[in-house]
């Protein structure tokens, strides 16, 4: 390793110190006006009188503090749940505002020092880290020593990292109150974007499309000579990175509803949500388009672009999801499950979960036109379900936080609704096909273990036939690191599409009938 | 034939596994059982140097999961063949077991070629063929070693140098020939992988020969003196001059062997009822001008197996070889073939085309008969479809149809450099006549694809 590279090592840890320490910082002194600025009108009066016994104390940390606050606050509440009255009961959680408030820290007074120290150095060093990566190599395939690596072959590195994404995610989708000091530090960017203080969530998209950016500049280096790996790791980058994350903020900062005009319904499993709706329906002009282009990209934009290119315009060239997958997640996609087995998973798993959201969002939409008589409380809980299990456990606790251990696409694989219909359309009505050059296969099986899907690409290549799998995102890897060139990812004809060689070219013993 | 009857197949590599499986295809009852020494399940030897350099794992080789081959009854037997009893039909095994067949297959491969060189059996020194090779190998290379020299120059020989390189272990290369695998490439490509070879630090000497292998006091490999008398100082050795068919425990039976079994177009030996495949089987002629008598490739091996499971199921076809195809890659560069192109070529009826890229590392070559008709392709460092050429080949197509369809023919990713539109330019510079320039596309165009 060059000199560069260890320095950036050095700094990217360092970085990643000072994000994680920085919890740790501060303390929390909360008032009376602070509760009464962050709490609902209804609530006001409620919540002052429970948190009195906290005014003016200083809690030295987060925990200190919000133990404090839950256990004024539960007292409350369990006091009315044991006495079943339920309406009075307070169901928000008010935990992260006023802890983000109460907060004096040097994070909150330092935020772009700390953004610096933190984020900065972070992508500093991992810049630095990928840049000179293969510099003084020949262009060609970089597998090189993966599955003697520690980080990703499943060794302690890959177990530290899996257990640090998903306790990041525990605490990002349940525990924000624990970070507000990350909060802080993105506000001032958060106030040039949108004109709006920073949530957990805008935190999180910055973390999110800085690991794309730096993650792509890894693979730039890693397929050197390969224009396919690099236009789609650029589009994926630049889809984040505009479509994804500035657009919305700069469209909050015009006064507009936060829209990522490129995730679509069901990934966006909320999109027909009834509040989701109003604020289409309640912002003129803009929020009708808005409201169209995401019902045009589901009835046309999927299915034709699927139709001429295969899912892969979505999964593996604009998607979010596969971008962080794509990117951060490369190192791992030899993880994944090639097993028969995990196939027939697959298919029950992201099946069901396609079929749980379009009923979801049937009921919704019939709930909303019938004005909310019909089983009102019943779409609330299942949104409730959905948001938790698929939304939350499922695309970010397992999707990313399983990388090292069951490689990049565990979500996309095994749950992603929208992967799920596109797959049907690539399954069954579409051009696109992995083309097997007739009989040159030597079933070595670099396809299949690098292919981030498990599918067992060798299985079809070795016998001649076209591969056609509707989880196939089209990421070209396999036919990167076929060593015989056998593997190309075409759109073409529908006919013969699927075939099945009863000889594989190149024997002329045989003769077929045809 | 009765259809409970017992095949088995001594061999469970390419041949001997496409043999079965297309057996059972055809034939739903017979009973099948496949031995060998080396591994219980199938796994790809081309494969080997991937799990010594980390892109994958042992397991990652086998091309079919455990359950299939029960499934399929095939059933499995991990045993070396000792001794065959021909007239009992039955197999003797190095643990003293018996198998009784009523059709024998033997596939047992190739092994390292040795030429009795001195110090060929030191420690520190191996070819690399089998399972227990790469285990050798990865022990022999675990620590210590500060230079490596490999001996002979082949497929095998560079990809153990690839396997050399990876663990930062400096190699020199003698190849006996004047130029790199020369007997095979024409003088322009085997130039091209020699570069590519020097770019990637391969010290490679071309006509320079091994003549002894100097032993340490501890029985292992220190030094190598060449034939022009240099002493190169090394703790590895890889023997990689070529391979021989394995058939040492057939010979002085009454089975009929030369290098390989001998065996006529249907696979048959000179004893009913055994048959030989793959790697170690040795045709009585050729099956075709531009063919050996001992076909030792990955492909031709599964061919075998493919045309003698129809055979066994009863079927009456003989060997038929299509169109020569072949392929390899030379550390970055992959390489394939379509037909008939050899080392050497009389010019008198042989017409050549011969494109190089700038780059030094992408290289077409086309062999035309004295009508213009096409023989065969070489393609190097992008990637030719070979459904294409088996038909051009076939029809006998005229060269310059070829080349004004290598757009069609082209099989890179979508987005690589159009090397076929500055072939097809050179092409028609060199002969004139009636050759279709490709436009660029607009995908191409708006991505500034150029060569
Ligand atoms: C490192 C390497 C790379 C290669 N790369 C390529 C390539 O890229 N392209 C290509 O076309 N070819 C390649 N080849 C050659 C190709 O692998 C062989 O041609 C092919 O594997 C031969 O198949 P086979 O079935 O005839 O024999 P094998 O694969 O050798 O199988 C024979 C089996 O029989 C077993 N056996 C032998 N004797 C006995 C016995 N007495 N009892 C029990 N079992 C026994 C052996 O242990 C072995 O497992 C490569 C070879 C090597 C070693
Ligand atoms: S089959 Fe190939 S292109 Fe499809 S997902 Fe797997 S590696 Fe990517
Ligand atoms: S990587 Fe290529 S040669 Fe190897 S098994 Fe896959 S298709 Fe066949």
């Amino acid at each position: 390793m060059k000199m560069i590279q260890i320095v950036g090592i050095g700094l990217f840890l360092i970085g990643l110190a000072v994000f994680t320490v920085m919890p740790f910082l501060g303390d929390y002194t909360l008032t009376e006006e602070q509760v009464l600025a962050n709490t609902k009108d209804i609530h006001q009066e409620k919540m002052a009188e429970i948190l009195t016994p906290m005014y003016g104390d200083t809690y030295s940390s987060n925990f200190s503090f919000l133990s404090a606050y839950n256990e004024n606050f539960n007292e409350y509440n369990e006091a009315l749940k044991a006495e079943s009255k339920w309406d009075e009961v307070i169901w928000d959680d008010y935990s992260f505002p006023l802890a983000q408030s109460s907060l004096s820290s040097s994070v909150r007074d330092n935020p772009w020092l700390f953004f610096g120290l933190s984020i900065g150095l972070a992508v500093l060093g991992g810049l630095m880290y990928n840049l000179p990566k293969y510099q003084d190599e020949p262009a060609g395939v970089k597998n090189n020593g993966i599955f003697h690596s520690s980080m990703k072959n499943r060794g302690w590195m890959g177990m530290i990292t899996g257990a640090y994404l998903i306790l990041f995610y525990i605490i990002l989708y349940w525990f924000p109150a624990y970070i507000v000091n990350q909060v802080w530090m993105v506000t001032p960017l958060s106030m040039i974007l949108s004109g709006n203080p920073a949530s957990q969530w805008f935190l999180y998209g910055t973390i999110y499309t800085l690991a794309i950016i730096v993650m792509g500049v890894r693979m730039f280096r890693k397929y050197r000579g390969n224009k396919y790996q690099q236009l789609r790791t650029a589009s994926v980058m630049f889809f984040q990175t505009a479509f994804a994350f500035l657009i919305p903020e700069i469209l909050v900062l015009l006064n507009q509803p936060y829209f990522d005009f490129k995730n679509i319904w069901p990934l966006d499993y909320d999109f027909f949500y009834d509040y989701q709706i109003d604020t289409f329906l309640s912002s003129g002009g803009v929020g009708l388009f808005m409201l169209i282009w995401g019902i045009l990209l589901i009835v046309i934009g999927v299915p034709t672009f699927t139709y001429f290119f295969g899912k892969r315009w979505y999964c593996s060239w604009v998607c979010g999801c596969g971008g962080l997958a794509e990117t951060l997640g490369d190192p791992y996609r030899q993880l994944s499950d090639k097993s028969l087995k995990a196939w027939k998973y697959e298919r029950v798993i992201i099946h069901s979960v396609l079929v749980l959201a379009v009923l979801m969002t049937a009921l919704t939409i019939a709930n909303y036109f019938s004005g909310f008589a019909l089983l009102g409380n019943v779409t609330n809980q299942l949104h409730s379900f959905y948001g938790f299990a698929i939304g939350s456990v499922f695309a970010g606790v397992v999707g990313t936080g399983f990388y090292p251990f069951m490689g990049n696409r565990v979500w996309c694989r095994f749950g992603c609704p929208l992967a799920a219909y596109l797959g049907l359309v690539q399954r069954f009505k579409s051009r696109f096909r992995i083309t097997t050059n007739g009989g040159q296969c030597i079933s070595c099986g670099n396809c299949s273990t690098h292919c981030e899907m498990g599918i067992d690409v060798r299985w079809y290549a070795q016998r001649g036939q076209e591969i056609v799998r509707s989880s196939c995102v089209g990421c070209g890897v396999c036919s990167s690191v076929c060593p015989r060139g056998v593997l190309k990812l075409e759109n073409g004809s529908t006919e013969n599409r699927i075939n099945e060689m009863p000889i594989i070219i190149g024997n002329d013993s045989i003769k077929i009938n045809a | 034939m009765s259809s409970n009857r017992h095949v088995v197949i001594i061999g469970n590599g390419i041949a001997g596994i496409t043999c079965a499986r297309q057996l059972r295809k055809l034939d739903e009852s017979l009973r099948i059982t496949v031995i060998s020494g080396e591994s219980k399940y199938f796994f790809s030897r081309t494969a080997l140097m991937y799990v010594f350099m980390g892109h994958m794992k042992f397991e990652h080789t086998q091309p079919y999961e455990n359950w299939f081959w029960e499934k399929n009854r095939i059933e499995l037997k991990e045993a070396w063949v000792k001794s065959i009893d021909f007239t009992a039909k039955t197999l003797l095994f190095k643990s003293g077991e018996n198998l009784s067949y009523d059709e024998l297959v033997i596939a047992t491969g190739s092994k390292p070629n040795k030429f009795g060189w001195p110090g060929e059996d030191l420690q520190g020194v191996q070819g690399l063929y089998s399972k227990q090779d790469l285990e050798l190998m990865e022990k022999n290379t675990q620590s210590g070693v500060e230079r490596a020299v490999i001996v002979g120059g082949g497929l095998i020989g560079i990809e153990m140098a690839e396997m050399l390189a990876y663990k930062k272990i400096p190699v020199t290369f003698l190849v006996r020939e004047a130029g790199f695998w020369n007997n095979i490439l024409p003088k322009e490509e085997s130039e091209l992988v020699s570069r590519h070879m020097r770019e990637h630090h391969i010290d490679l000497r071309l006509k320079e020969e091994l003549d002894e292998i100097i032993s340490d006091p501890n029985a292992r490999v220190k030094a190598i003196r060449t034939k022009s008398g240099e002493e190169i100082q090394c703790q590895f050795v890889g023997l990689t001059a070529g391979v021989t068919p394995n058939i040492d425990f057939l010979r002085n039976t009454e089975l009929e062997v030369n290098r390989g079994v001998k065996v006529d177009f249907g696979f048959q030996t000179n004893i009913p009822n055994v048959y030989s495949i793959g790697d170690c089987a040795e045709f009585h002629e050729a099956p075709a001008a531009d063919r050996k008598q001992v076909e030792q490739v990955w492909y031709t091996g599964r061919m075998h197996g493919e045309t003698l499971g129809y055979i066994l199921a009863g079927k009456e076809v003989t060997y038929q070889p299509g169109i020569w195809f072949n392929s390899a890659k030379f550390l970055d560069i992959e390489y394939q073939t379509y037909g008939t192109v050899p080392a050497q070529w009389d010019s008198e009826n042989v017409k050549s085309f011969y494109w190089e890229h700038a780059g030094g590392k992408v290289a077409f070559r086309m062999l035309m008969d004295k009508q213009n008709k096409i023989i065969g392709v070489n393609n190097f460092g992008f990637r030719l479809r070979h459904e294409f050429f088996d038909q051009a080949i076939k029809e006998k197509w005229d060269g310059a149809k070829v080349i004004s369809q290598l757009d069609k023919a082209n099989f890179d990713p979508e987005f690589f450099a159009p090397y076929y539109i500055e072939i097809q330019k050179a092409f028609k510079d060199q002969f004139g006549g009636n050759v279709k320039v490709s436009k660029k596309s607009f995908i191409q165009k708006l991505f500034g694809a150029s060569v």
